[in-house]
């Protein structure tokens, strides 16, 4: 029987450490978060915890029954903690992939790679940041609240869902130090029309040096728009349907506007994270 | 001789001596992977097909799952010829596995002015992808025909002093005859073989799930299909035959060398575990061990009849 969570030994170049590491975990939870997600939490290898928030992991997830799900899926990093050997994500069930995670129990042995992609940044000028997320976008924005409390930043997070009690991780934003609005789609407060003279608002009272945003392509456009007009940088996590995860196969490739250019990126590589006034 | 020190994992593919039978499948494989193991372990580098110029590849989603495999329509983006020379190359030439450049065009001509291109200091071998759509056969894959695979091959042959393997498709009904047209045209070595022509609908938007509507199937679904292709093409010629399609676990590397390849490729069973090529080579250096097995010319081609009738 192999001691877990353990890390999988392959020959490295003299020197260098491996980037990312094929790695078997052990499930300690996983548990129903509200009706739609779930929340697992992994004991990891210390091998693979020197993660940056906006990261992601390719999970391979175990078949559900009646299905084979065959790659692996891409998952954000919702929590990492190297000194507990611990390892979080939050999903959404949608599909076969999803499904099999669901099925995971306290004790299983889990294979994971990463972590993977470039993280968010945080320059030393973004002192008070807005995050924009919707949806499971949360997840992907939550290690990045975290980051920015130990940095000192001052933090509003904007969550948006379809309705007010989906709106996921409020109180673990609030831990953090953010101010939380939650915007939904029942009263029609989650609208780009409703949105925008509430963050042009804040604009104005220079309370927005960064956006950060994830999951929602009317958000982007959102912010885009207001960010041109306001001269706000920012960034997003983006998502497309991968293969590899490494940047060998170009199956996650989305296309860029740099400049008057349009180029092809891939998410898994250059990505997750990209400037949101590039995004397309 | 149970149990020996050393086993040699050495294969010949022609003039070629690789230091062991593993490699990557074209487009399954890029300098990304260094972050994973280390590239040197490898019987070979085979890089991504490249074409001439610069091209952007498929629309988008340009892969999907399958049950035990996937399809692919990637395409070929391509940074062309100029990307490849001043800023490939000098990359692969830091490692001492020999490189294997893969190469492909729409048409005769483009396809053998690449072929000169490419046959640089620095490359090993010439992997010519003839399953691709030629232009000039109705957009037919070059290696779905003897007749265009002879051309095609002879085009190359003669620009080229490198050694040259020819890529076939497992799409053709003729496998042996194209093998043999391969051979009669002069390439050193055969790959056996690309991904299977497939297709996929999400029933609930009976959309296809590929953004190009087809694409090649991969993965252990295929196995059997390039196993028996790879069976097929060692028994019609006597060039070396790479068996590629499937292969992901140490047993599956010796159903292809008992067959008759010579090496393997290696390409899906990375996707989901990227130290999958580091692993089977050790594997497969204990097993020898644990066989007494000295040699993989032990191995390779060894096949025996079938024990017909008699239930063991
Ligand atoms: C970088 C990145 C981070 C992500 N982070 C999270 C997260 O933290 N929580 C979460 O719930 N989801 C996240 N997703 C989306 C998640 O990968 C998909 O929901 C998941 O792959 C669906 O798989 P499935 O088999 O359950 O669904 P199916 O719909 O059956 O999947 C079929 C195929 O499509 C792919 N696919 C489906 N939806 C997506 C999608 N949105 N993005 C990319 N590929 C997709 C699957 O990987 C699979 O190959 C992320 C995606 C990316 C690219
Ligand atoms: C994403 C992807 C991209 C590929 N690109 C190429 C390519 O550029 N040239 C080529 O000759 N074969 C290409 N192939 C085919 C593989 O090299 C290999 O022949 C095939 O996938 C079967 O092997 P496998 O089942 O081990 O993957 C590609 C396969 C995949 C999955
Ligand atoms: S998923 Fe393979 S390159 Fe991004």
């Amino acid at each position: 029987m192999t001691h877990l969570p353990t890390v999988m030994t392959v020959p490295v170049p003299q020197g260098l450490r491996p980037r990312c590491c094929e790695a078997t975990c052990r499930v300690v939870s996983n548990t129903p978060v509200n009706g739609e997600y779930r929340l697992l939490t992994l004991e990891a290898p210390a091998e693979i915890l020197d993660c940056q928030p906006g990261q992601f992991f390719q999970l391979l997830c175990p078949a559900p029954l009646g299905e084979q799900p065959f790659l692996r899926r891409p998952m954000s990093i919702y929590g990492y903690d190297k000194a507990a050997g611990r390892l979080e994500f939050l999903y959404k069930v949608t599909g076969a992939g999803t499904r099999g995670l669901a099925t995971l129990d306290r004790g299983d042995a889990f294979n994971v790679l990463g972590p993977l992609g470039q993280g968010f940044s945080m320059p030393d000028d973004w002192q008070n940041l807005m995050l924009v997320a919707r949806g499971v976008g949360l997840a992907t924005l939550a290690p990045l609240a975290r980051m920015a409390q130990e940095k000192g930043r001052k933090m509003t997070a904007i969550c948006s869902a379809r309705r007010p009690e989906l709106a996921m991780s409020v109180d673990l934003f609030e831990s953090y130090g953010a101010e939380v609005i939650v915007v939904h789609d029942q009263d029609g407060s989650s609208t780009p029309e409703a949105l925008r003279p509430l963050i042009k608002a804040r604009i104005e009272a220079g309370q927005v040096d960064a956006f950060y945003t994830c999951g929602s392509s009317r958000l982007l456009r959102l912010l885009q728009e207001l960010g041109a007009h306001h001269d706000i940088s920012g960034e997003i996590a983006m998502e497309q349907q991968m293969a590899c995860g490494l940047g060998m196969c170009q199956a996650c490739v989305r296309s860029f506007r740099v400049g008057d250019r349009i180029i092809q990126r891939r998410v898994c590589r250059e990505g997750p994270v990209f400037p949101i006034s590039e995004a397309m | 001789m149970k149990d020996m020190q050393n086993a040699d994992l050495r294969v010949r593919v022609g003039a070629l001596t690789l230091d062991n039978p593993i490699m990557p499948a074209s487009g399954t494989f890029s300098e990304d992977l260094a972050d994973v193991f280390d590239l040197d372990v490898l019987g070979a580098h085979v890089l991504k097909t490249i074409m001439h110029g610069t091209r952007a590849g498929n629309p988008t989603p340009r892969v999907c799952d399958l049950q035990s495999g996937m399809l692919n329509a990637i395409g070929i983006p391509s940074k062309g010829i100029d990307y490849f020379r001043d800023e490939m190359l000098p990359y692969w030439a830091g490692f001492k596995a020999p490189l294997v450049v893969s190469i492909s065009a729409h048409s005769y001509d483009e396809f053998a002015h690449l072929c000169a291109e490419v046959s640089l200091d620095g490359v090993a071998a010439i992997e010519a992808n003839i399953s691709c759509p030629n232009i000039e056969a109705n957009g037919n894959a070059f290696a779905m025909r003897p007749d265009t695979t002879h051309e095609v091959v002879t085009r190359l042959r003669a620009k080229t002093d490198l050694p040259l393997w020819a890529k076939l498709t497992p799409n053709t009904g003729e496998p042996a005859e194209v093998a043999r047209a391969a051979e009669a045209a002069g390439a050193d070595a055969l790959v056996v073989a690309n991904t299977v022509l497939g297709m996929s609908v999400d029933i609930a938007n009976r959309r296809p799930r590929l953004g190009n509507v087809m694409g090649g199937m991969s993965g252990p679904a295929i196995k059997p299909i390039a196993l028996r292709m790879t069976y097929q093409c060692a028994n019609a010629v006597d060039i070396p035959v790479i068996g590629c399609g499937g292969i992901s676990t140490r047993d599956d590397v010796l159903e292809f060398l008992i067959a008759g390849a010579a090496a393997v490729q290696i390409g899906t069973a990375t996707f989901q575990s990227p130290t999958a090529m580091a692993r089977l080579i050790t594997e497969l250096e204990s097993w020898m061990q644990e066989q007494g097995v000295a040699s993989l010319d032990e191995i390779i081609g060894s096949i025996e009849a079938p024990n017909a009738g008699v239930f063991e």
